[in-house]
This record gives C-alpha cells, structure tokens and sequence, in this order.
C-alpha cells in the first residue's frame, strides 16, 4: 500500500510533514538528513529537487536550493543517493520540485525511477491542475504515485471541490498568499481561512505550510488541519548545523512536544 | 497559421505553468482582456494614448544611406521616437489601462535593460499609480541612467541578488511578489513572454507596430508588404509587434535577431534558438538555454535587453515550423553597427535595437527588395557601453 494512504489511515491528527532541499548543506547529506527526521519522529518527508529559478520560493529555499546546485546535486544524483533509501528509511517520501528538470528527465522515466526507488508521491508547484490532467494523471497514477496539489487563501470554492476530487494522498494549503519563508506565525486572517476551508469537509487530508516554525505553529496548524509542513525554518537549522542528526533530532521533538 | 489555441499554445510552446498561488490572477486576466480589449472606451483610451502621449504613428522612414550601402530599399521603423526611447511603453499603456480596469492599485515589473522599467514608471505616474521595479543588480550598474529615470517618476527599483542578476532574475522577482500580493497589484510583464495570457496580450499590444507599417508602406510604396521584416529578439515583443500582421502572409519574411554574445560556442551567449531546447521557464513552455539536468543556464550579451535565456513562446513556434530566419548577432558586430548605423543616418540606436542592423549582413536579399527594419529603441540609455567599448 502506498505509504501516505497508509499513514493518513491510522493517524489523523498532527502529522508533521518535513521538507529540506537535496543536496544541502553538503551534496551527501541527503540521506543522513531523512534518516534523522524519521528517528526524530516526523511523518512524512519531503524531499526538494533543487532548481535554478524556484518561482514559489523565499530566500531561505532559493539559498539552499542554489548551494545544493553548486554541490553538484541533479535528479540523476538524487535519484543514485536514494537508490536503497528503503533500507533505511520507512516513512512516506514526497518529492517536490519544479517541472523543468523533471521534464528534461522525462515524465515517464522519472515516475518509473520513484516507484522503484519507493517514493510515494509528488508535489509540483508549477503544474497546474489541467495539464497534470491532461498529460500526466495516467502516468503517476501508473505508478502509484500520489499527487498533491496546493490552495491558497485566493483559491476559490469551486477550485478547491476540483482540486480536492483531482487530489490523492493530501492538499497543501499555502497557509497565506506568500512565497515560502516569508511570514512567521498566524494571523487572525489566517485562521478565518483554515475554518473555511475545514468545513468543506473535503475528501482529502490538508497539511498546512509556509509559515510553521515551531510548536506553537505547529500546534495551532494542526487544530484547522490534519497535521503541517515546515521547509524554511527547518533549513535555517541545519545551514549551519555541526552536528545534524541531534539537531535534527532536537528541533523536531520540540515541535512536535 | 500563427494562432493562439484556446490553452494558451503556439503549437508546441507557450501555455500557463504556474503555481497554484498566481491562479486566480491569471485566470482573472485571461477571463477578461479580450473582452476589455474590445471595448470602445478601451480602444478610445488606448488610441488616444498611443497619439498623444507616445507620439505614435511612428515614422516609416526611408534609409537611403544605409540602403544604398546594403543595395536593397531600406526602412526604417522608428520605434526610438516613441516616448521613453522603445517600443516598450507600447504595452505598458496598454497594460495599465487594462489594469486600471480590473481595479488594481498597484503596479509591479521587471526589467532589463530598465526601458521596460522606464516605460512602466512612466504610466504609472501617469495614472498615479503605485509603482515597483525589480531589476538585476548587474543591470543596474549598466543601466544607471534608466535607474534614475525610474526614480525621479516615482518608482521604486528593487534589485534582484540572486542567480546572474538579470532579467530572467528580476523576472523571477516580480512573480514571486506577484504571490505575495495578488490582490492589489497587477504584473506588467514587459515582453511577450509568461503564462498565458500575457505572450499574446502583449503581442497584441505592440501589434500597433505593423499595423502602422502596413499603411505606411502602402502610401510609400504602394503596398503593404515588404519583402523582408526584421527585428532584435530578448523576449520578443518588439519582434511580435512588427511580424504580427505578418504572420499569415507567407510572402513576407520574418527574420530575427538573437544575441550570440561572445559567440554561440563561447558558453557567453543568449542565442536561444541555437543552444536552447524545450523546456518551462517563467510560466510557458519555450526554448529555453538549460543544462542537460534542466537547470536553467546564465545567458550573456552586452546588451541588457537581450540577456535572457528564453524567447517568447510565439517565437519558439516560428522557429519550429520554419516560419521566420533567427540570426545570431556577436556584441562585437552589434556594436559596430550601432556605430555604423550613427553615422550613416544619425541614429544612435539601442544596443538590442544594433542586433537586428547588423542581421543585414547575415541574411540573402536582392536590390530590389523591401526591408524593414524594426528600430526598436534608441541609444541614450547605452552611452556608458558605447563609451566603454569606445571603437568609434
Ligand atoms: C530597445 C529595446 N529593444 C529590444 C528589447 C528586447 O525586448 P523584446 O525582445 O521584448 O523586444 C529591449 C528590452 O529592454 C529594448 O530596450
């Protein structure tokens, strides 16, 4: 069963969802770093594929996707560091990235290299919904790959129902029009919109992200959704880390505790 | 045909990849500008503009220096006249009615060679409009003088910092603050680039451009066609505005100019249709210079306004189907032929707009033939470059 239906079938509450860049801060860390996140007891890992020109990013993301590329880090890298992850690593693993470099790959052979390598799903901030459907809903389902689509404050009602019947695995609710790390904790605002959109009842579980930093965050989050996604915030703890599985280890508990 | 399709696609290229945040922007622009468009008090305002406040029509003017030079009957369309020095404020006049008429506050662009930016600050005081410029920082220091323009209108200019510090950078820039402010603000993007629809309601725009050159020509020449268009290419919109009523008449030649910068195999270069392959960049699908991992490469031309590592999709389409010539032009020979082009007629032209003179020596015509070439801007901007490079 594919790992993030399983997860969202046994826990509905307070899911932490850890997003780094690959390749950062140093090109093998990749592995190291997820091995961390699961001991330290977060529940999905999202693994970035860096990128030249991150439109949706904040300078933290765009800094660390940047020293990943000078590091040498490319998907054919990523996917030759991840080859046995599964030894390793038993939480769900979502890779998120921008389209281009995925093209280049090739769709098809890039979703084949996922499944086998056993990654769960995928989130592509620059593929809209119609051209996922059009050209590429066949081959992610084909190799069961789930795909998680983004809502923002701006995003209607009625897109929200098509994205919701169009989504499987989960929807990341950008938790304010921004670009990533640029705010830090939750406005009023904020909530207003969280309540909204809970009580569409939508079919999927909803993570909610850009602006989670810790505990507090995380837990208010939480109340409106089934769990969170930290990226910048996790990024600024290990860009300077000497010593990354226990501050890993240590920044997670305290989110989560 | 040179069509639009209902996604937003010139045959292969173009469309609207886009993250989700911007969605509700582009879906409102697409729902509504061609309807705006349309309008009557549009058109009204738009036309009036263009005449009153640009100086348009632009001179067709007959270069007879350059053409006796070159042995073909030369045109010139001055575009360098227009007000703010480029084609550029073409579609900013157009964009920011349109903008006014969805009922936004404020006004967000990037620029290049800053003539987009110029443009844009400019009808922002016109309309009294709040105005931000992103600009690369390495455009900055060689684009001072349009910086200081930008400012005494009241704009302010935001340097980009990251990547190579230009265009594709400031464009990176402003899209992201697109996300941080979709309400209020409306995205003047500057060339015929970006999601759909942006690549088509620019083109449109500037196609004030060879709908001029038509009825010009006819009172000159007695006919509407030329023989042979040419323009520089950046984005593209200078180009798109003279080709566009051109597209469907096969007997016209449509010929572009890319900047090949140190050379196409120097690895300093923005020669896209040479060295670049399909990809995304910016919202569209286009040729792109990427590497191989489909990382997009830094571009290198001595004129700002070309230093981009894509072209507009509609362009990526005529190169594809064969429909237009794209020549690749060095930073050395588009200066000499900004200097050629000075002293033969007395126009100090663009460094982009020097591109597409210097075209003349790469392309077959015979004497009898008709050329237009597409001046896009003028020169006061480039004083610094053409004084560094100082071979005059
Ligand atoms: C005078 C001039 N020509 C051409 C360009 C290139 O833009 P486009 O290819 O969109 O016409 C610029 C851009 O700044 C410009 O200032």
């Amino acid at each position: 069963m594919n790992r993030i239906d399983n997860l969202f079938q046994t826990k509905k509450e307070r899911v932490l969802s850890i997003y780094f860049t690959a390749g950062f801060p140093k090109l093998k860390d990749t592995l190291p770093i997820m091995q961390a996140i699961e001991s330290a007891g977060a529940d999905i890992i999202e693994v970035g594929v860096p990128y030249s020109d991150p439109i949706a990013d904040g300078p933290t993301i765009q800094d660390s996707n940047q020293i990943a590329l000078d590091n040498g880090m490319s998907l054919k890298k990523l996917f030759e560091q991840l080859q046995d992850m599964r030894q390793t690593v038993s939480l769900p693993v979502v890779l998120m990235g921008y389209l281009n470099p995925i093209i280049q790959y090739g769709m098809e052979a890039f979703c084949k290299k996922c499944q086998e390598i056993g990654v769960d799903g995928l989130i592509l901030p620059d593929l809209p919904m119609q051209q996922y459907l059009d050209e590429f809903k066949e081959v992610f389902d084909k190799y069961d790959l789930r795909n998680t689509f983004l809502i923002s404050p701006q995003t209607s009602e009625k897109r929200i129902r098509e994205i919701d019947t169009h989504s499987n695995g989960f929807i990341y609710m950008v938790s304010a029009h921004s670009i990533t790390g640029a705010r830090t904790g939750i406005s009023e605002e904020q909530i207003a919109y969280f309540q909204r959109v809970e009580a569409m009842n939508l079919k999927n579980p909803r993570l909610i992200g850009f602006g989670i930093s810790d505990s507090e965050t995380f837990t208010t989050a939480s109340k409106y959704g089934n769990g969170a996604i930290i990226g910048s915030a996790f990024i600024k703890k290990i860009k300077e880390s000497q010593n990354l599985k226990s501050d890993i280890e240590s920044y997670i508990q305290s989110v989560i505790h | 045909m040179i069509k639009i399709d209902e996604k937003g696609f010139y045959g292969k290229f173009g469309g609207a990849y886009i993250p989700e945040m911007l969605h509700p922007n582009i879906e409102e622009l697409r729902e509504n500008y061609e309807q705006i468009i349309a309008t009557p008090e549009f058109q009204k305002e738009f036309r009036g503009l263009l005449k009153d406040f640009v100086g348009r029509p632009t001179p067709l003017y007959f270069a007879s220096r350059l053409s006796e030079k070159y042995g073909a009957k030369i045109y010139l369309k001055r575009e360098d006249l227009c007000h703010t020095g480029a084609h550029k404020v073409n579609n900013t006049v157009g964009q920011i009615i349109m903008a006014k008429k969805l009922g936004k506050k404020r006004i967000i662009a990037e620029t290049g060679a800053g003539q987009h930016g110029v443009a844009t600050a400019t009808v922002c005081a016109l309309m009294g409009m709040d105005c931000t410029i992103y600009m690369g920082a390495v455009d900055i220091q060689r684009q001072r003088p349009n910086v200081e323009r930008m400012k005494i209108l009241g704009a302010k200019v935001v340097p980009a910092t990251s990547g190579s510090q230009t265009l594709k950078d400031a464009t990176n820039e402003a899209m992201r603050q697109w996300i941080n402010n979709p309400v209020d603000t409306h995205y003047i993007i500057g060339s015929v680039v970006g999601p759909h629809p942006y690549p088509e309601m620019v083109a449109r725009f500037q196609s004030v451009i060879s709908e001029e050159i038509k009825w010009q020509l006819k009172e000159k020449e007695g006919t509407e066609n030329p023989d042979i268009v040419i323009a520089c290419v950046g984005g593209g919109s200078n180009a798109a505005g003279a080709f566009f009523h051109y597209y469907n008449v096969p007997q016209v030649r449509l010929v572009a100019a890319e900047a090949a910068g140190l050379g196409v195999t120097s690895g300093k270069s923005a020669a896209t249709t040479v060295l670049g392959t399909s990809g995304i960049l910016h919202g569209s699908k286009t040729l792109l210079m990427q590497t191989e991992d489909g990382q997009v490469v830094e571009p290198h031309s001595i004129s700002a306004g070309l230093d981009y590592p894509g072209i507009g999709p509609v362009h990526a389409h005529l190169f594809d189907i064969g429909r237009a010539e794209f020549v690749a032009v060095e930073d050395e020979d588009a200066m000499k032929a900004g200097i050629e082009l000075s002293r033969t007629e007395g126009i100090i032209p663009a460094i982009e707009t020097a591109h597409a003179i210097h075209a003349l020596n790469l392309i077959e015509y015979s004497k009898d033939d008709i050329i237009v070439i597409n001046l896009s801007g003028r020169g006061d901007k480039d004083l610094d470059t053409y004084i560094k490079w100082g071979g005059y």
